[in-house]
């Protein structure tokens, strides 16, 4: 029992086990360059990712492990993936970086693991409680990655603004859970799911649904939750805030998922309405504050903000084909996003500042640099064959499908809008004269991690091998 | 018999494979870039002529070459193109603008590699618009072909190119939203057989039935998202200013084709899909046509600047354009693809002439030119050629393109749509017609401004006629404006043929 039991949370204990020996072999070495740190973390991530591959056929059925504590499932699986690649692509993007910032490189990884834990537990959460350990592992290890650049009094002024709201939006959620508690008698999704259903929901169910719901706007960035985005994201080290707009985001939206479609589904109807509401302001709110940002990684946090709007519609489309749609959205974004915080970082540290002013004449100083960060940023802006066009197409087809034609036209032109600022960067790139700037260092480690992200958003063009996978995981919950 | 096995995929492939191959070529090599860039638009010519004689000898009707493959199985798309008489006379269209464009960049020095890397895209994206016979490909041909357009006025450009590039792909993208809502709601609404799949294939798209109420929504979505892109009243601001500011091929290309690309949207989409929701709408799209034309041609009137003056008219022809395709009967159908046809290779050679003049004598000012005829006695003549099509002079395309528009409307016999018991579009044409007499009074003082009266010596005594390869456009586009003018039948004809099935009944 106990050794099945072991063997199905295989990919979790490979994750702590990932975690510790990185940070062993940091103290085992003791002189030397220590970029291969970063290889190694990068390359226990994705081979811990592939072996998820091989938990795919046994779970067609749901394993529900501990009363229903923990649910096995295919989505959990496809979600698992994204944060360890997103680990992987982070660690490989980072090897260079960290070791020229950092002095505690082990610890940077061993943390960049922990999260991941945090994160795959939230996604296979069965229970308020277990989903709360989630959501508190992943972000205090966050907190202290944001922080990590002791050098930079930005860096440890955004720690510190991220501990007091992440705090904050952690005490709502216990708060919103306790209501669904006092409500429900039970903090175990599937009996949540059958008291609703016998006895419809009332107002503390529905108070409960809707703090539930704000906590996690915060842990996703979500208007009007979204407050902290920019200055963490400026603040943070540049790989780290990649991995917090891109794995950390997914991780908020398996959560969110597995407590709207899972027990929630029956009370849809109460709070359908608010899961619209954040998603269209989120994608108006954060393209307009996009438009007037000078620095690139405000912009990407605000861009990040609208982002989580679209992958919002998919949620609010309350249907198989929804949560279809947000997993692929978030698959895609991973590599699209993350992939322009490494070329940020990469031009951030030969410029030492991250104002889009430094990406003047990019084209001419470097040109496939510029070439990859013109992809990925009109990826974002949802432009075809790019992977980001099918991330929103799917996400409009589910809500036309659900009826929610208004949305949809606010997606639209939202994505019409976001196309302004994400164009303001290929004009600085491509038309604005170098003046006088040197070509961007380049760091072998990232651009390594580039290549990787620019030939998925390019490969996904063609995006049937990603949408079955999606397709059959999105059952999970109809 | 066709040169070459699947001859629509190798007309897409070929313009998008040379811009890959420019990319490999080392910056300096500016001759090799050229050639390459000019070959592969060769390919595309020669193909796309050949393609028109066969469809036309062998007698072929509705849609030939087909090719298909899948894309994704479950959402229903599927890389498939083909083409019938409509899109074939338009794909030879791109392919002589294009050719002639290639030869009017040569002299294009900076960033040479880019400049024709992005034009060779965005060609591809033409050409993938007006053969996709999936709406889906159709819709992503589309955004190739607005995209690149950015960089190549914001880096090529001449004036206030950032804003003009902005404010033309805002607007395109603005428009291509409309139609994506458009195009997601025909894939849902169509009524299809029990137990066939959604798909977005056009052919079975315009074969189903869809609710009345849906199509007067959606055709208006539709109408507006191309309609935007074909320069209709009051969402043309765009044109004038992003014509006026792109680098010369560019523009030849832009109004020549691209907005050509939003009327056979309307056409190919909105009439061939939605024809009960077309009836709503056509009042609208007529009365709209007929201020396009003369506003067009009012504010060209008023232009200093010799670029203004060009882009003004190619609003105010779209404007007989989007008339021909209100009225919507066989004929006016005809026409208005005729005049598609007609005004980009009318508008591709103005804006190459323009471009050479510029470039010789350094201004755009009408004002400050005058007896330019003596020094550049052959671009003088195809101006005076283009002029003449320009305002529908007998013998030259213009003409027959106006004639088989205006005809065709005052054929419309739409007895919903009446004036005080006139019926509309008759009234539309009457209209229409006054308003090409201002089109003869704005091409004439062009023509007189800048090619007679006295030539100030001192500034353009050394200005010269075009050279080498100059005259490639000068003398294709040229010439075939005045065939077509005397010999129109064999584009009629292959217009005619496809015409038919796109009627609104």
């Amino acid at each position: 029992m106990m050794a099945e039991m072991l063997r199905q949370l295989r990919p979790e204990l490979l994750t702590l086990a990932a975690a510790l020996v990185v940070i062993l072999a940091d103290l085992v070495q003791t002189g030397g360059s220590r970029k291969w740190l970063g290889w190694f973390a990068a390359a226990a991530a994705a081979a811990i990712a592939a072996s998820l591959i091989g938990r795919w056929p046994g779970l067609a059925a749901p394993v529900s492990l501990w009363g229903g504590a923990v649910v096995l499932d295919r989505l959990g699986l496809v979600f698992k993936g994204i944060f360890l690649l997103g680990v992987a692509v982070t660690a490989i993007g980072s090897a260079d970086f960290a070791a020229e910032r950092f002095r505690h490189l082990g610890e940077y990884y061993a943390l960049l693991f922990f999260s991941a834990l945090g994160m795959m537990l939230m996604a296979s959460a069965g229970d308020l409680l277990t989903l709360y350990l989630g959501l508190e592992l992943s972000t205090l290890s966050l907190y202290v990655l944001t922080a990590y650049a002791k050098e930079s009094p930005r860096s440890g002024e955004a720690g510190l603004k991220y501990v007091i709201l992440g705090a904050t939006s952690a005490a709502v959620y216990l708060y919103g859970a306790s209501l669904i508690y006092g409500s429900a008698g039970t903090t175990v999704f599937a009996a949540v799911a059958q008291r609703v259903a016998w006895q419809g929901f009332g107002p503390g169910l529905m108070v409960g649904i809707i703090l539930v719901l704000a906590a996690f706007g915060f842990k996703i960035a979500a208007v009007p939750f979204h407050m902290w985005a920019p200055d963490v994201y400026q603040g943070a080290p540049t790989p780290v805030t990649g991995f917090l707009s891109t794995a950390s985001k997914a991780a908020g939206f398996a959560a969110l998922m597995r407590v709207l479609m899972g027990p929630m589904l029956e009370a849809a109807s109460g709070w359908v309405v608010f899961v619209v509401a954040i998603s269209g302001l989120s994608m108006v709110v954060g393209n307009l504050l996009a438009l007037s940002q000078r620095d690139i990684k405000r912009m990407l946090a605000y861009s990040g903000v609208a982002q989580a709007g679209y992958a919002l519609v998919g949620v609010a489309a309350t249907s198989s084909l929804g949560t279809l749609a947000t997993t692929f959205f978030l698959a895609q974004y991973l590599f699209t996003n993350l992939g322009a915080f490494l070329i940020v970082t990469m031009v951030g540290s030969s410029a030492r500042d991250d104002q889009i002013t430094s990406y003047h004449g990019l084209s001419r100083r470097n040109p496939a640099l510029a070439l990859a960060l013109l992809v990925l940023l009109l990826s974002l802006g949802g432009i075809p064959p790019l992977s980001g066009f099918w991330g929103k197409l799917f996400l409009f087809w589910a809500a036309i499908r659900s009826g929610l034609y208004g949305l949809v036209l606010i997606g639209v032109l939202a994505s019409v809008l976001s196309l302004y600022y994400y164009l303001m960067v290929a004009r600085a790139m491509y038309i604005e004269p170098a003046g006088g700037r040197e070509p961007v260092r380049l760091q072998p480690s990232a651009v390594a991690a580039v290549v990787v992200c620019v030939l998925v958003v390019v490969g996904l063009a063609y995006p049937g091998p990603l949408l079955e996978l999606a397709r059959r995981a999105a059952t999970a919950f109809f | 018999m066709t040169l070459v096995a699947h001859p629509l995929t190798v007309i897409l492939l070929s313009p998008l494979a040379a811009a890959l191959v420019i990319m490999a070529v080392p910056r300096r090599n500016l001759l090799a870039v050229r050639l390459i860039a000019a070959a592969a638009t060769s390919i595309c010519l020669l193909l796309s002529g050949q393609l028109c004689l066969v469809y036309l000898r062998e007698g072929l009707r509705g849609l030939q070459f087909a090719d298909r493959a899948a894309w994704v199985v479950d959402p229903g798309i599927s890389y498939f193109v083909a083409a019938d008489g409509v899109s074939l006379s338009l794909v030879l269209l791109t392919a002589l603008v294009i050719f002639c464009g290639v030869f009017a960049s040569w002299t294009v020095v900076y960033r040479t590699k880019e400049f024709y890397c992005l034009l060779l895209l965005l060609v591809t994206g033409v050409f993938g618009v007006f053969v996709s016979q999936d709406l889906f490909f159709f819709f992503l041909f589309y955004e190739l072909a607005v995209l690149p357009m950015y960089l190549l006025i914001g880096i090529w450009g001449t004036g206030p190119k950032e804003y003009s590039a902005m404010k033309l792909t805002l607007y395109l993208l603005a428009g291509s939203a409309f139609m994506l809502v458009g195009i997601l709601g025909m894939y849902f609404a169509a009524a299809l057989p029990a137990g066939a799949p959604r798909t977005f294939d056009l052919t079975v798209l315009s074969q189903a039935e869809y609710s009345r109420g849906f199509q007067v929504v959606a055709f208006l979505l539709l109408y507006i998202g191309f309609g935007i892109l074909a320069g209709i009243w009051p969402l043309h601001t765009w044109s004038p200013d992003g014509h006026a500011s792109a680098p010369t091929a560019v523009s030849m290309l832009h109004a020549g084709v691209l907005m050509k690309l939003g009327a056979y949207g309307v056409l190919r989409v909105g009439l061939g899909c939605l024809p009960e929701g077309a009836h709503a709408w056509l009042w609208l799209m007529g009365a709209i046509a007929v201020v396009n034309i003369a506003y067009g041609a009012y504010v060209a009137m008023g232009q200093r600047d010799l670029k203004y003056v060009i882009a003004y008219s190619s609003v105010s022809h779209m404007g007989v354009v989007m008339l021909g395709l209100a009225a919507s009967n066989e004929v006016a159908l005809n026409g208005a693809v005729l005049q598609m046809f007609s005004h980009g290779i009318m508008t591709g050679l103005f804006f190459a002439l323009v471009g050479l003049v510029y470039e010789k004598s350094h201004t755009r000012d009408i004002e400050a030119m005058g007896g330019l005829a003596r020094q550049m006695p052959g671009i003088a003549v195809a101006f005076t050629i283009g002029g003449l099509a320009s305002f529908g002079l007998p013998g030259t395309s213009g003409f027959v393109a106006e004639l088989l528009v205006f005809l065709g409307a005052f054929r419309a016999h739409w007895q919903s749509y009446t004036i005080g018991g006139v019926p509309l579009f008759p009234i539309l044409a009457v209209g229409a017609v006054v308003a090409i007499v201002v089109t003869a009074t704005y091409v004439l003082r062009v023509l007189q401004r800048v090619f007679h009266g006295p030539l100030d010596e001192a500034r353009y005594g050394e200005v010269g006629d075009a050279r080498t390869t100059e005259w490639v456009t000068l003398v294709v586009l040229g010439s075939l404006l005045v065939v077509i003018g005397v010999y129109p039948s064999p584009l009629t004809d292959l217009i005619g043929r496809s015409v038919g099935s796109l009627v609104v009944p």
